[in-house]
Order: C-alpha cells, then sequence, then structure tokens
C-alpha cells in the first residue's frame, strides 16, 4: 500500500520542488534528497499517519537547511534567466505567462513562498501547512496574506520595472536579462 | 444580510473563500458580505486568478517519467520499508495473536531498528514453542481421552485436593471452570511432564460421552519473551481440534472431537474464569 503511496508522491513533489526552487535540475535534487531522507528517517514515519504531509515537512526541512547553508556561504549563484529560459518554457502551454509567474514567485521570500504553493498547488490545508514548515497557524495565514499581495504587486507590475526591481536586488548595472538565484545544490 | 452594514472581509476570510476552506454555509455567508465589499471583490478575483496561476504551473512535470535517478532513490526508500514491513507484519501477526506486548520486549526489540533479525529469531522460537505445545496438549488428549477405567488420576469427586495438588506442582493457583452452561462437566484431572516441567489436565464430559480436555502449563519459564499472551488461536493439524492462547505466562489447549463453533465457546468460558 505504502509502496504505491510514495510512487505517486514523486511527480507532485517534483513540481512542488520546481516551483519552490524554480529549477528543474535543483528540484530534482531537492526530491532526491527528500527520497534519500524519508529513507534513513522511515521509522519516523507513522504508519497510517499523512505520508504525503510527512515528505513534504521533510522536503521543507531539507530546504529550508539548503537555504541556510548558502547564505551562510553566500553561494547563491546567480543565473541568468536566458540561460535557463528553455527551461522554463519547456512544455508550457503558455510558456511566457509560466515564465512570468515562476520568475515573480521567486521574488517572494522562500517562506512565503512555501506557504502559496503548498496552499494553492498542493491543495493542503493551513493547519496541515503549520505542521509542514512547522509555524503556528496563525504565521501560516499572515504569510498567505503577504504572500498573496506581494504576488499581486509583481504580476501586475509592468515587465521593465520588474526587471529594475530584480535588477536592483543584487546585480552591477549592465546586466539587462532577468535574473533570479538559484541554489548551488 | 443588509449590505450596508456589512464588514469588509478579512484576508483571513478572503483566503478561506479563494480556497475554499471553510464549510459551505460560511462561505454562503462571506460571499454574501462581499456583496458591499469592492476592495475584497477585488482582492478575491485577483487572488482566485493567482490560485488558478499557480495551479497549472509546471503541470507538465506531472506527466513526465520520473528520472532513473528518483526512481532508484524510491526504491531504495521502499526496500527499507519493505524490510521493515515485512518484519512490522510479523510483529503484527504476533500482535494478532498477543493480547498484550511485554513492555521490556516492546522497548528492546519491536522499535530497535538493527535487531529485526533478532525479532523474528523470538517470533519463530515462539512459534516453535506453540506448536510443541498444542502437540503434547493433543497427545495427552489422545491417550486419555479413550481410557476407560483410569481417566484421570484425581477424579471430580475430589476436586478440592485435585485443584490444591495441580496448583502447587505447576506453581499457579489454578481453578477449575465450570462449563456446565456447555453441558460437559468435570471428570478430574492428571499431572503430566512437560516440555519444562509439570502440565496438569483437566478432562471433561458431556451427557452424550464426548470429552474434552484442558491441558495447562507453564510456557517457556526460561525465556519471558517467549511467552507472550496471545489470543485464541484454533489448530487441527495437531490430531484433535484445539484451541490454545497463552495468559500470563501459562499456555493453555482445549481440544476436543467437538464443533469449532462450540469448542469456540468453551474456550471463552475457560478464559473467563481463569
Amino acid at each position: 500500500m505504502t509502496q504505491a503511496l510514495l510512487v505517486d508522491q514523486i511527480p507532485s513533489l517534483r513540481r512542488y520542488a520546481r516551483s519552490l526552487t524554480g529549477d528543474a535540475w535543483a528540484a530534482d535534487d531537492l526530491v532526491q534528497d527528500t527520497l534519500e531522507r524519508a529513507c534513513s528517517k522511515w521509522r519516523l514515519w507513522l504508519v497510517g499517519s499523512n505520508l504525503r504531509a510527512w515528505l513534504f515537512s521533510v522536503m521543507h526541512n531539507l530546504f529550508i537547511n539548503q537555504l541556510r547553508q548558502s547564505s551562510a556561504r553566500t553561494s547563491m549563484t546567480l543565473v541568468d534567466i536566458d540561460d535557463v529560459a528553455h527551461d522554463l518554457q519547456a512544455h508550457g502551454t503558455d510558456p511566457s505567462a509560466g515564465m512570468d509567474l515562476q520568475r515573480c514567485l521567486m521574488r517572494l521570500p522562500p517562506e512565503q513562498r512555501e506557504v502559496l504553493l503548498l496552499v494553492s498547488m498542493e491543495s493542503m490545508s493551513y493547519a496541515e501547512v503549520a505542521k509542514v514548515t512547522g509555524v503556528p497557524l496563525g504565521t501560516v495565514m499572515s504569510r498567505l496574506s503577504r504572500a498573496r499581495a506581494r504576488l499581486q504587486a509583481l504580476l501586475d507590475a509592468p515587465a521593465v520595472s520588474a526587471a529594475l526591481l530584480t535588477s536592483e536586488n543584487a546585480l552591477p548595472s549592465g546586466v539587462t536579462a532577468l535574473h533570479r538565484l538559484k541554489s548551488n545544490h | 444580510m443588509e449590505p450596508t452594514t456589512a464588514l469588509p472581509l478579512t484576508d483571513d476570510e478572503l483566503h478561506a473563500v479563494v480556497d475554499g476552506q471553510a464549510a459551505p454555509d460560511q462561505i454562503t455567508e462571506l460571499k454574501a458580505r462581499l456583496l458591499a465589499d469592492a476592495a475584497g471583490q477585488e482582492k478575491l478575483a485577483q487572488w482566485q486568478a493567482q490560485r488558478q496561476a499557480l495551479r497549472s504551473l509546471h503541470q507538465e512535470v506531472l506527466h513526465e517519467q520520473v528520472p532513473p535517478s528518483l526512481q532508484q532513490a524510491a526504491q531504495q526508500t521502499l526496500r527499507v520499508h519493505e524490510t521493515s514491513g515485512q518484519w512490522r507484519r510479523q510483529v503484527g501477526m504476533a500482535a494478532s495473536l498477543l493480547l498484550t506486548f511485554g513492555a521490556g520486549w516492546f522497548a528492546n526489540a519491536q522499535w530497535d531498528a538493527a535487531a529485526p533479525s533478532t525479532a523474528n529469531h523470538v517470533l519463530v522460537a515462539r512459534a516453535q514453542l506453540e506448536r510443541d505445545f498444542v502437540r503434547q496438549a493433543s497427545v495427552a488428549h489422545s491417550v486419555y481421552v479413550p481410557e476407560v477405567r483410569h481417566p484421570v488420576e484425581v477424579t471430580a469427586l475430589e476436586q478440592a485436593h485435585l485443584v490444591q495438588w495441580l496448583s502447587k506442582r505447576l506453581g499457579k493457583p489454578l481453578k477449575v471452570p465450570v462449563l456446565a452452561a456447555q453441558g460437559f462437566e468435570l471428570v478430574g484431572g492428571r499431572l503430566l511432564p512437560g516440555d519444562s516441567g509439570a502440565r496438569a489436565q483437566f478432562m471433561f464430559q458431556s451427557g452424550a460421552g464426548t470429552r474434552i480436555t484442558l491441558y495447562i502449563g507453564a510456557v517457556a519459564a526460561s525465556d519471558p519473551a517467549l511467552a507472550k499472551d496471545t489470543s485464541f488461536k484454533f489448530e487441527t493439524n495437531a490430531g484433535v481440534p484445539s484451541f490454545y492462547w497463552v495468559d500470563q505466562g501459562f499456555g493453555y489447549a482445549l481440544a476436543g472431537q467437538v464443533p469449532r463453533e462450540q469448542l469456540m465457546a468453551l474456550s471463552q468460558l475457560v478464559y473467563q474464569q481463569l
């Protein structure tokens, strides 16, 4: 029973990781780490409890750790969006819309991005999200509010100003393309 | 509701509508209030559009073939889980036999990830003990039930003495169950040698002359880990049908050529009284 369940979770874990990291390779690395961690921590999962929520919380912990490590080592690398445009566009029904949404998502703080994705994409209840991310329900709700407000502002902003907003974050002048962060993992 | 008195919706209320995370009648109420809340309506529309867009983001990943590296990682997890699963199933089988687990064994074996083989060993050893016990009960039954002149050592007439004597030899206060409700009366009892010491056999007889025997003895006195309480187990392979169970370190086997349902009812009577 759980075998089928575990395999069933991989596609949604991949999609979530993809949206969370904004990068196909980083996403699959994260999923791989999650599966390996799940393997070593298998006995912490109580039979009969929610396997899906447990896997997402394993992934959450790994993701947060990666962020901490990367910011500690300041090893976040900037990836030119043009280099990965084919990634973002691959198979999308509306590549430009998907790319834009993903770009805006990446400009949300990671903890807001997580909450927004778990609620919207993964249809988790607020209580489940609180459990997965290990924060109180009130924090989930306020993160969700901020995420939705900020995402709307980003989506509404004309592309040019969005590019300016992005470049003002970290980029030296003269770089015209959109940039986003990519973890080294 | 009067629109002019309606309060604007809070963010949390808007989220609940967008994500459908409220009871249907609550959502209906919120939507009614929303009629008077233009700003809320706009926000709701935006957030609903966001939600829709996010739900279709990277949809294609859901239909992609899972990369081999991930399949491998999942397989690895599955192998670990299968191992622990098999082992859990075995523990589960035991659990269906066991009414209660001893806390020590529980702590030492069940959750000791490094010792599934030990747990397995215990289970195998216990199954062997059970088989031996039931087989001995069956042999004792077959030997003494046909006996006409000396089916028992001490007859029911001396029941007090019988109980006292066998209790002393088995090292456990015994009682003779009353099975009259099922039409069986005590014939008497005897002392028998078992694998690990003394065993007692009580014989009962129905009005029609059918005899059943109750075989009692300590199981695995040397290794308490092997003597866990079990629920009733029906056994037919030992020659005569019997119900077997373990309660507080003592094994009980009730054997007789009677229908399974009747033997079960008799076993329950015995279990309740001992």
